[in-house]
């Protein structure tokens, strides 16, 4: 087994309309690590995201999951491997009860009915939902959702959660629970991000994107603190991190 | 005109919480409640054009569920007020078209048409009613997968499911460009069909791009092109009982003139 769980190696893609939205990239993750993908608007972090679990296949290069290069072959069992969490929750909702969204991944992936039943209400139940799983999810809040997006990966058991925007459209409570949600998992976390300041709480190691390549990585502490990196990248410190207004006012 | 289809929205809703609702009805198997309610349609429109007095026990079902499932009856019936224009249309021209005197009451001769379209708007009550319910007491969702696992095609079931998620989604954002449109256009009340056109191209534009989205989701949680659903209903001995009971009950009403024999029992006592 090696010691890498995700390594990316000279990945480039070309769109189809000769858009290059990745040049280049390699990084390295470590079996439980959390790490950030930061970057202004269109700096290529959701391309990136769709190369995890073989969406995209790459112009140039490389991506390995676990001990499987990503090809043709590994495909199914990459997407086992890797749980993707998506922007908006209702392209991840499409079944019509909690319960069989829930169920769907297990259900693919050829579990037995009780085993099925058994993921579908160990992973709701992690994330605070049981109650809801007979619920339509047009009845349900933003915050709950999410949740449930969230339960649908876990149901799979996969050892690498990739989000998009996992606190977007949240209120600030949902939110907060949301990140301690995260910070209870152990499985490797990949999340794609504008917000700094839930970076700077549930990751360690933060990469930044710029115009399809790497930027920075290193420890997320480091990176903030680099105001003339991050204003490069058109980022901010986090909110944090900056000086109090009312204490110190400028 | 985006605030009707807001009140369309959330009556939809409205009748989605029904079917959220626990009473012993809800808890039967959908199956159960699809079944008798096919033969209860079944056999209301099979009775002959000019039937009357033969359809008015039927209306004991309708009355069972309503009373069993607690429902509003006033709701029900105001969604029912809505389609009946189209059912009255279907009858009014019998009148003047079937003019064969069948009934009279002193003077007054009633026609066969009159009592045709009298028959068409029961059996419209009859049967638009007991869907309506089936869907208030069981759910969409539900009633979807009842369908499949009676044997109707998956790929029908499937597609019925995903209309039904989606509507919603869809009526939502349809709602939220309307309401930019009516906050920019002030005194212009109507749409012009130029920018209905172009709202309707972007809605079905946005659609698409969902489509690819939602597939890009089921593809990664293993989807191999087919959908697979976990069975998780069961048909006991409770369901069993309630189909066969019912059946009966709709047999005899189908086959022997009820109202007909109390009618005949009354006249005797009072004789």
């Amino acid at each position: 087994m090696s010691h890498h769980i995700v390594e990316v190696r000279d990945l480039e893609f070309t769109y189809p309309d000769s858009t290059r939205a990745l040049q280049g990239l390699s990084f390295k993750i470590r079996h439980g690590e959390s790490v950030a993908i930061v970057g202004a608007n269109g700096a290529g972090k959701s391309t990136l995201l769709l190369h995890l679990n073989g969406y995209l296949t790459p112009t140039a290069g490389q991506v390995r999951i676990g001990d499987f290069p990503l090809t043709k072959e590994t495909l199914q069992e990459v997407r086992r491997t890797v749980g993707m969490v998506f922007q908006d929750p209702d392209d991840q909702l499409f079944m019509s009860t909690v319960y069989d969204d829930v169920a769907f991944g297990p259900l693919n992936l050829g579990f037995p009915l009780a085993e099925v039943a058994m993921r579908v209400l160990k992973a709701l139940e992690t994330v605070g939902m049981a109650h809801l799983k007979d619920r339509p999810p047009h009845r349900l809040s933003s915050g709950q959702k999410r949740r449930v997006a969230i339960a649908t990966v876990l149901s799979m058991s996969p050892d690498i959660l990739v989000m998009d925007e996992p606190s977007a459209g949240l209120d600030p409570r949902a939110r907060r629970q949301l990140i301690e949600l995260l910070k209870t998992f152990k499985h490797s976390k990949i999340i794609a991000t504008h917000d700094l300041d839930m970076v700077l709480d549930i990751c360690e190691r933060t990469i930044i994107i710029n115009n399809g390549k790497i930027e920075a990585d290193g420890p997320t502490v480091d990176i903030f603190q680099d105001e003339k990196l991050l204003d490069n990248c058109h980022l901010e410190k986090p909110l944090r991190l900056q000086s109090c207004p009312l204490c110190n006012p400028s | 005109m985006s605030s009707r289809l807001e009140t369309a929205f959330y009556d939809l809703g409205r009748l989605d919480l029904l079917a959220e609702q626990d009473s012993p009805i809800h808890r039967l198997d959908p199956r159960a409640k699809l079944i008798t309610t096919l033969v209860f349609i079944v056999y209301v429109v099979s009775f002959d054009k000019y039937e009357i007095a033969r359809l008015l026990p039927f209306f004991l079902f309708p009355a069972f569920l309503i009373g069993m499932a607690d429902l509003p009856f006033g709701y029900l019936l105001r969604k029912m007020i809505i389609v009946s224009p189209f059912v009255l249309f279907i009858g009014i021209f019998n009148p003047f078209i079937d003019r064969q005197i069948l009934l009279s009451f002193g003077t007054l001769q009633v026609s066969g048409g009159w009592i045709s379209l009298v028959s068409i708007l029961l059996r419209f009550l009859l049967t638009v009613g007991a869907a309506l319910l089936l869907i208030a007491t069981t759910g969409f969702p539900a009633i979807c997968m009842a369908l499949e696992k009676l044997g109707a095609p998956r790929i029908f079931a499937v597609q019925l499911l995903m209309l039904y998620r989606y509507i919603f989604v869809l009526i939502e954002e349809a709602i939220r460009m309307l309401r930019a449109h009516t906050l920019r256009s002030f005194s212009t009340k109507k749409m012009r069909y130029q920018v209905f056109k172009q709202m309707l191209g972007n809605l079905l534009l946005r659609t698409i791009d969902r489509a690819q989205r939602i597939h890009l989701a089921m593809l990664s949680r293993a989807f191999t092109g087919e959908i697979k659903i976990a069975r998780r209903y069961n048909f006991s001995r409770q369901e069993i009982f309630y189909v066969f009971s019912l059946l009966l009950l709709f047999s005899c009403m189908r086959f022997f003139d009820i109202s007909g024999l109390l009618g005949n029992l009354l006249l005797e006592f009072s004789s």
